[in-house]
Order: C-alpha cells, then sequence, then structure tokens
C-alpha cells in the first residue's frame, strides 16, 4: 500500500473509526453478534461449491472474491484470512481508508475500493465469489443491481446474498426491535417496504441470469443471545447461495 | 547456510507460536493438544521439573473420567493406549451414614445399564494419564514442551503476547492460556480477582488394596465429618478420597500407616472383606475458588485457573477437560470461519459458555457438600427423603447419571460421541 501522499492526522481518525467499526460492542454490534453465523454459512458454501477443506490453513486460496458494501471488512478480513484474493468495495467513501487501516492493522492485504458493483461490472471484472450480504434491502431498483451481481460472477461462480424479508414479524424484529428498542441500528436505517420476501428474491435472482441453489435463515435466539442457522424459519434474517451457469 | 555452526554469534532468541500454555498438568497438554488438531502451535510451560511428571510408581492417586472426558480423551488419540489401564465404573452407590454405623442404608443408586451410552466413567490412575500426554506432546510437531520453567512476567499489547521465563528467555504467543491451578500466576498477572472460600476440610486421599473384588461398583459415603468416596481401581484396588475437619485430618496424617488405616477402617465398613494402605498418603486441604473473569486480553484460563471446586464428585479434572474442549472448540471454529480468535468478542463465547456451567456446578458441588456433612436430624431425613425420591424416579434417576457422566449440555466437538 502506498501511504507517501497520505496525512498522517487522516491515518489517525481512519484507525479511530477502524476502532469503532471493530468494537463488538459499539455501533456496529448487531453485525457481530450475527458474523459468525453469516461466515459459517458462507465458509460452508464456498468450500462445498470448490471442493475445499475448511480444516486446511488457507483453503480459499486463489479464489477471487469480491464483497459488495464491504464496510469496516468485517467479512472481507475473514476471507482474506482464509486465502481468497478479496476486493471490497463501497459505495461510502469514509468507510473505504478505514477498511485500509484495519486490514494493516490486521497484516492483511485486502483492495478496498470506493465503487459500486455495476461500475465493476461494466469495467469487465470477474469473480468466483460475489459476496451480496445486506444490501439488496438498501438498493433503488435491485434487478438492475442483482444483474450486475450476475455479470461479475464468472461461469459456475457462487453468489452469496442475505437479506430481511417482509412481514409484520420482521417489522417488529428489524425495524421496532433493533432500530427502536434495543437501539442497536440508527433509526432510518431501513425502510420496511424495501424489504423482500425469499420468494420475491429468488424470482429476481432467475431474472437476473443466476440459478437458486440453497436459502437458510438467521434466527436470533434471546435466551442464548446468538444466531444460528436455521432450515426453516426464513421470517426475519435469510441468506440464499446462487450459481451463475 | 552452510557455515551456520560455526556462528558464534548468540542471538536472543524469541519462539513464536499460536498459543503458550502456562502450566504442565494435564489440562495444559491436553489443550495443546487439542488445538494442535487444527493447526495451531503451541507450547507448555510447566514449572515442575519433567522427572516429576513422568514417574511411573504406582502412587495411588487416580481420577474419576466422566464419560465426557474419555470420549475427549478418545478423540485426541489417546484413550487406546490408556484403556487397558481403566477400570469402568458400572454403577455409584450414594450412602448415608455415621463412622461406625453398622446400618448401612443405600440411598441413591446409580446403575450404568440404565443408559445406552455405557459406563458412566472410567477410574484411571495419574501416573498413565500423566505419562501418556507427556509422549503425546513429544510426539507432537507444533508442541513444544519447557519443564521446571517459571514464567516471571507477561505483556500484553494489541499486536502480541510476550512470557518472560525466570531464566530469560521470552517467548511470543498470540494468545496465553493460564493452566497453572487454583493459584494461578497468569491470572494474577492479569489482574485477574477470585472469590473463594474455604471448607475448614481436608481431604485425605490414598490407595487400599481389599480383599472382596469392587465390580467397578463406586460408593460416596455422606458422614458427619465429610464425605468418604471409594473409586474402583483395576483389580483388587481403590482409590479413596475422604474429607474431613482440617484439624482432624491434619491428626490423623500424622499417624502412621497402621494407626491411619485403624481411623480409616470403621469409616469404610467391612463390605470388602479386609483393606490394607497400597501406596502413598496424600492431603488436599478444600477450598472454592473462582476467577472473577476467565478471559482478558489474549487470555483465557482453563482448569483450576479459572474455578478450584471442591473435589467432592470428582469433578474437578472433569470441568477442567470441559473447559479445554470448550476452548479448542472456539478457537477451532473460530479459525475456520477465518476470524481471528484471539479477538474479544471470539475470547467471551468461551467465557459464555464454561462461566454457566461451573457456577453452577460449583455452587451444587458446595450446597450438596453442606448438606451431607451434616449430623442435624432434620436434614439427615430430608436428604433421605431426597435422595429416595430420586432412587424412585426413574427419569431423574437417569437425569442424574447423564449429569454425573457429564453428556448433558452444550457439548463441544471433542466431547461428542
Amino acid at each position: 500500500m502506498s501511504t507517501t501522499t497520505v496525512d498522517p492526522a487522516e491515518i489517525a481518525k481512519f484507525e479511530a473509526m477502524a476502532a469503532e467499526w471493530w468494537d463488538p460492542n459499539g455501533k456496529f454490534k448487531p453485525l457481530h453478534m450475527l458474523n459468525p453465523c453469516r461466515l459459517d454459512y458462507i465458509t460452508t458454501q464456498i468450500a462445498g461449491e470448490y471442493g475445499r477443506d475448511l480444516n486446511t490453513a488457507r483453503p480459499f486460496e486463489g479464489l477471487r472474491l469480491l464483497d459488495i458494501g464491504c464496510g469496516g471488512g468485517l467479512l472481507c478480513e475473514p476471507m482474506a484470512r482464509l486465502g481468497a484474493t478479496v476486493i471490497g468495495v463501497d459505495a461510502a467513501e469514509r468507510n473505504i481508508p478505514v477498511a485500509k487501516a484495519h486490514a494493516a492493522q490486521s497484516g492483511l492485504e485486502i483492495d478496498y475500493r470506493f465503487t459500486t458493483a455495476e461500475a465493476m461490472a461494466a469495467a469487465g471484472e470477474q469473480f468466483d465469489v460475489v459476496l451480496n450480504m445486506e444490501v439488496v434491502e438498501h438498493v433503488a431498483d435491485p434487478l438492475a443491481y442483482l444483474t450486475a451481481c450476475q455479470q461479475l460472477l464468472k461461469p459456475g461462480g457462487l453468489h452469496l446474498c442475505s437479506t430481511i424479508n417482509r412481514n409484520p414479524k420482521s417489522f417488529a424484529m428489524a425495524i421496532v426491535g433493533a432500530e427502536y428498542v434495543m437501539r442497536w441500528l440508527p433509526k432510518g436505517t431501513h425502510e420496511w417496504h424495501k424489504f423482500i420476501t425469499p420468494d420475491e428474491l429468488f424470482d429476481l435472482i432467475r431474472n437476473a441470469g443466476l440459478d437458486p441453489v440453497d436459502r437458510k435463515g438467521f434466527v436470533f435466539n434471546p435466551v442464548t443471545w446468538g444466531w444460528k442457522i436455521s432450515d426453516r424459519d426464513l421470517s426475519v434474517n435469510y441468506v440464499t447461495a446462487s450459481i451463475k451457469p | 547456510m552452510d557455515n551456520a555452526g560455526q556462528s558464534t554469534i548468540v542471538q536472543p532468541m524469541t519462539k513464536r507460536y499460536d498459543i503458550a500454555i502456562v502450566g504442565g498438568g494435564l489440562n495444559g497438554p491436553a489443550l495443546a493438544l487439542a488445538v494442535a488438531r487444527a493447526g495451531l502451535s503451541s507450547i507448555v510451560i510447566d514449572a515442575l521439573p519433567e522427572p516429576v511428571r513422568s514417574g511411573a510408581e504406582f502412587d495411588g492417586r487416580g481420577y474419576a473420567l466422566a464419560l465426557s472426558s474419555k470420549r475427549m480423551l478418545a478423540a485426541l488419540g489417546l484413550w487406546g493406549d490408556l484403556a487397558e489401564h481403566a477400570q469402568a465404573m458400572h454403577e455409584i452407590k450414594v450412602t448415608d451414614g455415621r463412622v461406625g454405623d453398622s446400618r448401612v442404608f443405600l440411598g441413591l443408586h446409580f446403575d450404568s445399564a440404565e443408559i445406552e451410552e455405557g459406563p458412566m466413567g472410567f477410574m484411571l490412575e495419574d501416573r498413565f494419564l500423566r505419562r501418556r500426554l507427556l509422549q503425546a506432546m513429544s510426539d507432537a510437531d507444533l508442541i513444544d514442551h519447557l519443564s521446571g520453567q517459571t514464567v516471571v512476567a507477561q505483556d500484553v499489547t494489541p499486536e502480541g503476547a510476550t512470557l518472560t521465563l525466570a531464566n530469560g528467555d521470552t517467548i511470543a504467543a498470540r494468545l496465553i492460556v493460564g493452566a497453572d491451578g487454583r493459584s494461578s500466576g497468569t491470572a494474577a498477572r492479569a489482574g485477574i480477582r477470585r472469590t473463594g472460600w474455604d471448607y475448614g476440610q481436608t481431604a485425605l486421599v490414598c490407595a487400599i488394596s481389599h480383599e472382596l473384588p469392587h465390580n467397578g461398583v463406586a460408593h460416596q459415603f455422606f458422614m458427619p465429618p465429610g464425605p468418604l468416596a471409594i473409586l474402583p481401581l483395576p483389580g483388587n484396588q481403590s482409590s479413596i478420597v475422604w474429607s474431613e475437619r482440617t484439624a482432624t485430618a491434619q491428626q490423623i496424617n500424622a499417624l502412621p500407616d497402621d494407626a491411619y488405616m485403624d481411623v480409616l477402617r470403621p469409616r469404610f465398613g467391612d463390605f470388602l472383606g479386609k483393606i490394607e494402605l497400597a501406596g502413598k498418603r496424600f492431603t488436599y486441604p478444600l477450598n472454592l475458588t473462582l476467577a472473577n473473569s476467565f478471559v482478558g486480553d489474549r487470555l483465557a484460563l482453563v482448569g483450576d485457573a479459572a474455578h478450584g471446586m471442591h473435589p467432592i464428585a470428582g469433578q474437578g479434572l472433569n470441568a477442567g477437560l470441559r473447559d479445554v474442549a470448550a476452548l479448542a472448540h472456539v478457537i477451532t471454529h473460530a479459525q475456520r470461519r477465518g476470524e481471528d480468535f484471539t479477538l474479544p468478542q471470539v475470547l467471551a463465547r468461551y467465557e459464555q459458555w464454561r462461566r454457566f456451567d461451573t457456577a453452577t456446578l460449583a455452587t451444587a458441588t458446595d450446597l450438596f457438600n453442606r448438606l451431607f456433612s451434616n449430623d442435624n436430624p432434620l436434614l439427615r431425613l430430608g436428604r433421605d427423603i431426597g435422595m429416595g425420591l430420586v432412587n424412585a424416579v426413574p427419569s431423574l434417576r437417569r437425569g442424574a447419571l447423564r449429569e454425573a457422566a457429564g453428556i448433558t449440555g452444550d457439548l463441544p466437538d471433542l466431547m461428542r460421541a
């Protein structure tokens, strides 16, 4: 990483912001709580698709992976640690130096870029894996966005997409619960009408030119205060896997 | 590097490991072996010199390994060589009695035949387990083992942890694990305080040989001065753990062997025929000590360093191995999903998993001991009714059996069948 033109005061500021992203009890606590569960799903799917053994040191060596909406790098860093060549993109410019600063602290090489999936697709970038986690509920045109994700994949490539279901329970949990009661997320983080049901998402994914192959729920257990992957309960948070033919 | 052997420049060497484990008892080596399975390197630093650990002669000390602990030793590839030395415990009989009282009331009776998992536990002599662990460590490429070395300082920074030994050597690691017992220096150096209390009791431990076979039956006699456990060893031998008020225990322990046995015999009874001392005698003061936190920055505590408990139900080693299995599980799973296992949120998973179990067990054992180390007739009646009740209800009895076998609750990978 070339840092010759970077102001040290700026770096200090970004390191402080990185600390905020990576504080398990800070502003991004809900993401940290969900992260092990998301990573279990992601690693299992990639290992299955590409025949990799997760009990080896760098199982994803040789795989080119794109994380859309990378934020502070909560998914990019584990993927890089597992050996993948990772490119993280975010449409929020300020996240990029923050993620870079943290990757440097972690001793990981990750290519972070301030850009969008659409721009990457237009530039002809190609990946083995596209991670599209908790993004689709925030975009204006989901079909155009998912089409860009499809274009970013090599044939046979894996697309993992998680989002929030649309029903009274998800409204209660994700908006009233997470934003207003627990104050986990800033108010206005989610707009309920933008939430997508699993069937709608499967249709969108098909229309975008991908073959849906799996869907699972992420379920919060208030007793153990942790998340679990569920085969049946997709009522609030859920994740899908699809393959480019 | 052809001339490397001729170089005379000696550089202070810092060796780097994934995990530095302080304490070379049983939990430390078990953890080193468990994380090596996930490809992690470790060093085990033992304050005791090697000959103390590798002694092969019979001294009568043994462990009541719960089924869960046996499964773990099997998963670590150790059980094959240990099985021939282990005595299966098929039954546990819990009896409430008085010293010299001929009426032996069999209050509670647990029989492994009632659960499909097999024997609820195994008796294994300390010497076999110790030596097997030493052997396995020396066979493992990823494990270094230092004997007779004391840690004098530990330093943790965001980049890593460093241990300084009494001889001036330093060791760098990503994580420090304190497996250094109830007065853990690792915990103290990290500023982790402990809470605890003394029972005013001391355990007398010895092995005996007896005339009649024990048939794999373990006994627990509850008597006013404290409990007496008779645990079957291979052959016609048993391990005895016997608690008395500390002053009395000291008097008894000061006696010559013959007089010592004269005190034990009326407590033991004659149901196994004539009994003789077979091995050394040991004493252990009974106290409960709980670390206020099981984890810290780049730090985790296991075994007695986290929770020293009353050995009334033989749960000390089993609880320690459960810590080791849980910590190895948390680390291994974090590693597999690409997480940095030294992050506070990862270590917090271990603490959350073990702290509740441990506090429950420590409190239950403590209450159990207070309840039974008592000659109050009302209390005696109450506990006799309670024991009768558990005995009469098969589901309660099977529940208690599985609990004793250590196969209830959320099991770490290493303890699953």
